[in-house]
């Protein structure tokens, strides 16, 4: 893919969980440059999570243009929009992110299962995928023996997000998306953890999409899209989701 | 690649549960399995009971009878037959060769029959095998005995050894003979059959002795005493005859003849078709172990279901981290599924070890207590047909939490539901 191609490019999106019923997102325009930190805010249940499986190309739009690194979506079969995920993408949920019966080590190598690219990205820069996985652990301040050898159900919620973190850094994907991933974090952590988030982004060059409500949290991101100017479905969302629910 | 990867650790992690089920899945293949090698075994060593005989005369009663106590020294005779009934059929030009027998004493819990030579020459079982002596010889005098080969290993017989027999069937006979030992002159090689489990003598040697219980003389022609002995009682006389023809085709012809008999009441039977009929009423019995084992499998199978459908919420969230990661929702219903499958096969192969274990361990017991040899061979086309039905079965039972797991990953998206 082109280089200067913009990471998100979205122009007259409409996007509804089935057809016929009043579409979820409505998006006019919106672009996302190569390396920005953009904070996306918005109340939960408005559209957010519709937007995000959008990007991650779980879901395609009824009419619009969704181009993800210059690819456009729509142009791609459903198991090459997976594919192309796993290449590409970092995710970071709000919580329950690891998988229980992985250890912390497996549960950051987890995308070199499901992509080639990123395995050959990591064996690139280190020794083993171990090797890569202990140091961004090591970043994130979480590579003590004792943790790495934990189950991963009795680390701590923010140790948790941690590994998350370094999850969605392995392999170097173009695009993280950090789904409201602090709100599960007492205050002091939650700084220290956007710290390390951008710290991380800029070593890998990714671009990253932070979203939240929390507007105690904007302040390093140098760009905040507010969720409501850019839906213009949100508008009618509420009365309508009582009608489908 | 990625998935049976997964799919190990995750089994891994919940190995408890899992080991449970697949435990449970693999007992009830066990049931099943084994049911059917007994039955198969029993099939084998009940046919193989009696061959070469084409009829068997006892007093009136049901054929089934006739032939369990004749053959299997089940029951008693509820008469006796007369000698002159005896000479009189053995007169037929067509009887080839006659085995009288005479039953009513025991030996620890042992049958004794009261027999001639004509046995050890004639009977056969087996696809015509005839009896072999192991040690010895068949008995000759008047105080021989020859042993089967199971009651010889029970109480360590050898040739040489005195042996007391008991008046009446059962282990709780009163009337022992002890004043007058028997010899075991020859020990039996094992046929597998109820010929194992029980004592031979002459027939002039049980009616000595019973002479000699009554105080009677000791050289009396036992013959003699038969007729005496079969006017005044239960003493004397012949439980059944085994007979062979000079012609198979005579059969009918001389059971008529002796259905019709004069002198008393007798019926005349083909073992074939009885044991044939017996078989079929015991068949009844093995088919409904057959389906109550098959019921144990369902069950087994539904448990495994159960624990793959409470697992499902929590793995809900898995599912959505790993389509995060890049997995198709095809990867979901392969992790589900293949979980299942795995499962059942691996219950599969401990089920059958199981077995086969189990049949090392009691093949000897089997044989010795209830004369039911277990073949302990590769499974046959009617064990492997079972076993790929429990396969298919396990195979759908995955498919309802793989779908179900399959929805879950294309609505779900990339949205964690708590």
């Amino acid at each position: 893919m082109p280089e200067e191609a913009p990471v998100i490019e979205i122009s007259n999106l409409r996007f509804a969980w089935k057809k016929r019923v009043e579409p979820v997102l409505s998006i006019a325009s919106l672009q996302v440059n190569r390396g920005e930190r953009v904070f996306l805010r918005g109340p939960s249940g408005s559209g957010k999570s519709s937007l995000l499986n959008l990007l991650a190309g779980v879901a395609l739009p009824q009419s619009g243009r969704l181009k993800v690194l210059g690819q456009d979506m729509t142009a791609l079969s459903s198991a090459q929009r997976d594919h192309f995920r796993a290449h590409h993408i970092g995710f970071i949920f709000q919580m329950f992110n690891l998988i229980p019966y992985l250890s912390v080590v497996e549960n950051v190598t987890l995308p070199c299962r499901f992509s080639k690219k990123r395995k050959h990205k990591v064996l690139a820069q280190a020794d083993s995928q171990q090797d890569e996985a202990i140091r961004l652990l090591g970043h994130l301040d979480m590579a003590q023996a004792d943790v790495l050898h934990k189950p991963v159900s009795e680390l701590s919620v923010g140790q948790q997000q941690r590994v998350a973190a370094a999850r969605a850094l392995i392999g170097s994907p173009e695009l993280v998306i950090a789904d409201e991933p602090t709100s599960s974090l007492d205050a002091d952590r939650r700084t220290a953890f956007i710290d390390l988030l951008f710290r991380e982004c800029d070593s890998a060059n990714a671009t990253l999409i932070f979203v939240s409500h929390d507007n105690s949290l904007v302040a390093p991101f140098e760009r905040t899209i507010e969720f409501h100017e850019l839906n213009h479905a949100a508008s009618n969302q509420q009365p309508m989701l009582k009608a489908v629910t | 690649m990625a998935i049976p990867g997964l799919a190990i650790k995750s089994f891994r992690n919940r190995k408890f549960t899992t080991g449970l089920t697949v435990l449970s899945i693999a007992l009830s293949v066990m049931l099943l399995l084994g049911i059917e090698k007994i039955r198969q075994g029993a099939e084998t060593g009940f046919t193989n009971t009696v061959s070469g005989t084409d009829l068997i005369v006892g007093a009136r009663s049901s054929p089934t009878q006739l032939l369990l106590y004749s053959v299997f020294h089940i029951g008693n005779p509820t008469n006796n037959i007369s000698w002159e009934s005896y000479e009189e059929i053995t007169a037929n030009p067509q009887v080839k060769w006659a085995i009288p027998i005479s039953l009513g004493d025991s030996h620890k819990g042992y049958r004794v029959v009261g027999t001639t030579t004509q046995f050890y020459e004639n009977f056969r079982f087996a696809g015509g095998k005839h009896l072999q002596l192991e040690q010895g010889e068949w008995f000759g005098k008047i105080d021989d005995a020859a042993v089967g080969a199971e009651v010889a290993d029970e109480f360590g017989y050898r040739t040489g050894d005195k042996i007391v027999i008991a008046h009446g069937g059962g282990d709780e006979s009163f009337i022992v003979h002890t004043d007058k030992p028997f010899k075991v002159a020859g020990i039996l090689k094992r046929t597998g059959t109820p010929v194992d489990r029980a004592v031979y003598v002459g027939l002039k040697s049980i009616d000595a002795l019973h002479q000699d219980f009554q105080g009677g003389e000791h050289d009396h022609d036992p013959l003699v005493a038969h007729d005496e002995h079969g006017d005044s009682g239960e003493q004397g006389g012949l439980s059944a005859i085994l007979l062979g023809l000079q012609s198979r085709s005579a059969a009918i012809s001389v059971q008529r003849t002796i259905n019709e008999h004069d002198h008393e009441p007798l019926t005349a039977i083909m073992p074939g078709v009885v044991l044939l009929e017996v078989w079929q009423m015991m068949g009844m019995v093995e088919r409904l172990l057959m389906i109550v084992s098959g019921f144990v499998v369902a069950v087994g199978l539904f448990s495994m279901l159960i624990i793959l459908m409470t697992s499902l919420n929590e793995r809900r969230r898995e599912m959505a981290i790993l389509r995060s990661v890049g997995a198709r929702p095809a990867h979901v219903f392969v992790l589900i599924m293949g979980e299942a499958v795995f499962l059942t096969l691996l219950a599969i192969v401990i089920g059958v070890a199981m077995v086969y274990g189990l049949m090392l361990l009691l093949q000897p017991w089997l044989e010795s207590m209830y004369g039911l040899y277990v073949d302990i061979s590769l499974p046959t086309i009617t064990e492997l047909t079972l076993l790929g039905i429990i396969a298919v079965c396990g195979f759908f039972v995955g498919l309802i939490p793989g779908i179900r797991i399959y929805r879950y990953a294309l609505a779900d998206g990339m949205t964690i539901r708590v």
